[in-house]
């Protein structure tokens, strides 16, 4: 049978949950006993409900893509024997516009612009490390300015604020805590206030680029962060009052989506979710990059794995971020923002006016790119939700010949069946919340 | 072109026997380590490398070299139309590695990663729903991504990409 007869004889249910009396043994083994990692008779423990297709005892479900608490258009497929749930498989795609394809027919100088789109809720480090990569391929990796080195770090830590924040918000939503919501988006407002001066724009930059970033910073910068770093510990207080020491919080979330190192290593989970299994992992800190092994911050880790300490490891990374960015403040140097390489720098403004060249220099620059010398690389940094990758094969052309993102959020959703396995129903949403997925990195 | 023939007399001089690793030539990108198994010793070297300590399969994808043959390859490989790219990371090493293994366009099919690395699930769905590549022993080889009845798989090099015509200001017409 060909793939293209393959998909044909499939029916319309045919990326769905199969019902149980449809399911083999064998199949529901691979799905439970793969990730735990079990031998079969314990395995086959799992498959508790035993398979009568004549008795109602299950009930299959949907929850999304329209759910509000799926943050975005995440499908789920519940399994569900009253109000537990006894199988899950999240179904995706529907936001999924080709991006990758995208990003083949654009230029290296345009791909910011793409790949800023993927994960909107932390695009500088989607930029960061598509240029990382790009610069990579270029050879000039240990060139870039001191300046715009630090810069990259402040505002990728500034990011992971921002979108942490906006976790903080929708977690409490999710749960009931409506009142977090409004904090949240009020205090991640304010991180973006400051990108807006920075950047132009809230969300979407385009600022971290090949070669450096598209500006140097706005007067008055450094009294806008020092601004902030005052305002939000306070807010964190509060949020601490709020939350993580009340009991319907901890009664809610504790306990709640336990998954364990063996299954998040299994399944390839990173960032909080690997971080709260107890694996004090995170890129920063064990494949560093920029300028992150002069920084000192501690690696927040968990112990149970649960919902609660998913929120915890946010919260107070919020706080380490915050330390990061105050030694950047006192070690920001000046200089140059961008690589004084002809070759993927356009000509400073000023010299447009007075040089033919360097106007012709410019306007190839725009139109037809620079060009990348063949080669492949994977890179890979931490981003507020685990590893995102930028894996790029170039053929020496101006456009990528492939451009993957490895995106963290993609592989974390697969760590969802297996956090909500025997629990409840309405624990579901406190589950979706904690992974805290980002349906555009998702799909893209 | 002009590539492969000056690396491989380069390798010579250094080093007398061409490197290796499980059996797999292995290659320098950009300072990164890559191997380059074949699709007979795919599995058995993730299963090596597992044993070894690369305990993540943090990303697998492929690649469509319909346009681009003559890239850069150790000379005991023969270049294929796809490629599929996997990304393994050990986190007790600090340390990761690539393999590269070569799938032809006449029969694209390479056993699944599942049993080992359960977390390949949706990546190689993924490359099946994008490239058309089939997974032997994969437990739900479905489209993920695109819609069910699609046809034709969206990151072939030969897939069109199509246009949609741009409106400009002056022919807007009548709006409804």
């Amino acid at each position: 049978m060909s793939i293209v007869d393959t998909i044909r004889a499939g029916n319309e249910a045919q990326q769905g949950l199969k019902p149980r009396s449809e399911l083999t043994a064998r199949e529901l083994l691979r799905e439970v006993g793969s990730v735990l990692r079990l031998s079969e008779a314990d395995a086959a423990k799992l498959g508790d409900v035993p398979a009568d297709p004549n008795e109602d005892q299950t009930m299959i479900i949907n929850m999304g893509p329209q759910h509000p608490s799926t943050h975005g258009v995440l499908r789920l497929m519940l399994e569900l024997r009253g109000e537990e749930v006894l199988r899950c498989k999240p179904i995706i795609g529907y936001l999924h516009t080709g991006m990758e394809k995208t990003g083949e027919n654009l230029t290296f100088m345009q791909g910011g612009t793409n790949v800023t789109r993927m994960d909107y809720v932390s695009p500088l480090n989607n930029e960061l490390v598509f240029s990382m990569a790009t610069e990579k391929l270029l050879g000039i990796d240990g060139d870039i300015p001191e300046r715009a080195v630090w810069m990259r770090m402040l505002l990728s830590e500034l990011n992971r604020m921002s979108s942490h924040l906006l976790f903080l918000a929708t977690n409490g939503m999710d749960i009931g805590a409506v009142s977090m919501m409004i904090y949240g988006w009020r205090e991640r407002e304010e991180v973006l206030r400051f990108f807006q001066k920075v950047t132009g724009l809230r969300m979407n930059h385009n600022f971290i680029r090949p070669g450096g970033v598209a500006a140097d910073l706005p007067a008055g910068w450094r009294d806008d962060v020092l601004k902030l770093l005052d305002l939000i510990p306070p807010r964190l207080e509060e949020y601490d009052t709020l939350m993580t020491g009340q009991p319907i919080w901890r009664e809610r979330l504790q306990g709640v989506g336990v998954i364990t190192a063996q299954e998040a290593l299994a399944l390839g989970a990173t960032g909080p979710i690997l971080r709260s299994t107890g694996t004090a992992w995170d890129l920063r800190r064990d494949m560093p990059y920029l300028h992150y092994p002069e920084m000192d911050f501690d690696v927040i880790v968990g112990s149970y794995g649960d919902a609660f300490d998913r929120y915890a490891i946010r919260l107070n990374e919020v706080r380490e971020s915050m330390k990061i960015v105050r030694q950047i403040l006192d070690r920001m140097p000046g200089g140059d923002y961008r690589i004084q390489d002809k070759k993927v720098t356009p000509p400073p403004r000023a010299r447009i006016d007075e040089s033919m060249e360097a106007l012709i220099h410019h306007f190839k620059i725009f139109t037809e790119g620079f060009k990348v010398p063949e080669g492949e690389v994977y890179t890979a940094i931490e981003s507020p939700r685990g590893e995102i990758g930028c894996y790029i094969a170039s053929d020496g052309s101006a456009t990528p010949y492939r451009i993957h993102v490895r995106a963290p959020s993609f592989v974390n959703i697969q760590c969802m069946p297996h956090m909500l396995r025997g629990g409840l129903i309405a624990d579901a949403v406190a589950v979706i919340s904690s992974v805290d997925p980002v349906l555009g990195e998702v799909d893209r | 072109m002009s590539d492969a023939p000056a690396a491989a007399p380069d390798e010579a001089v250094s080093a007398p026997e061409p490197p290796s690793r499980h059996g797999c030539p292995l290659s320098d990108s950009r300072g990164q380590v890559v191997l380059h198994p074949s699709r007979q010793q795919y599995v058995g070297v993730v299963r090596a490398l597992l044993d070894e300590g690369f305990e993540m399969c943090v990303d697998l994808t492929a690649t469509d070299y319909l346009l681009f043959p003559e890239r850069s390859l150790p000379v005991e490989i023969t270049p294929e139309r796809f490629e599929i790219v996997v990304n393994l990371l050990s986190l007790s090493a600090k340390e990761r590695i690539r393999l590269r293994v070569q799938v032809p366009a006449d029969d694209p099919s390479i056993d699944s990663l599942f049993d080992l690395h359960p977390g390949t699930e949706a990546m190689e769905r993924e490359v099946f729903d994008m490239f058309g590549i089939t997974f032997n022993d994969h437990p739900d080889l479905t489209r993920i991504l695109m819609p069910e009845d699609w046809e034709g798989f969206p990151l072939r090099k030969d897939y069109d990409t199509g246009t949609i015509p741009v409106q400009f200001s002056t022919d807007f017409g009548a709006r409804s």
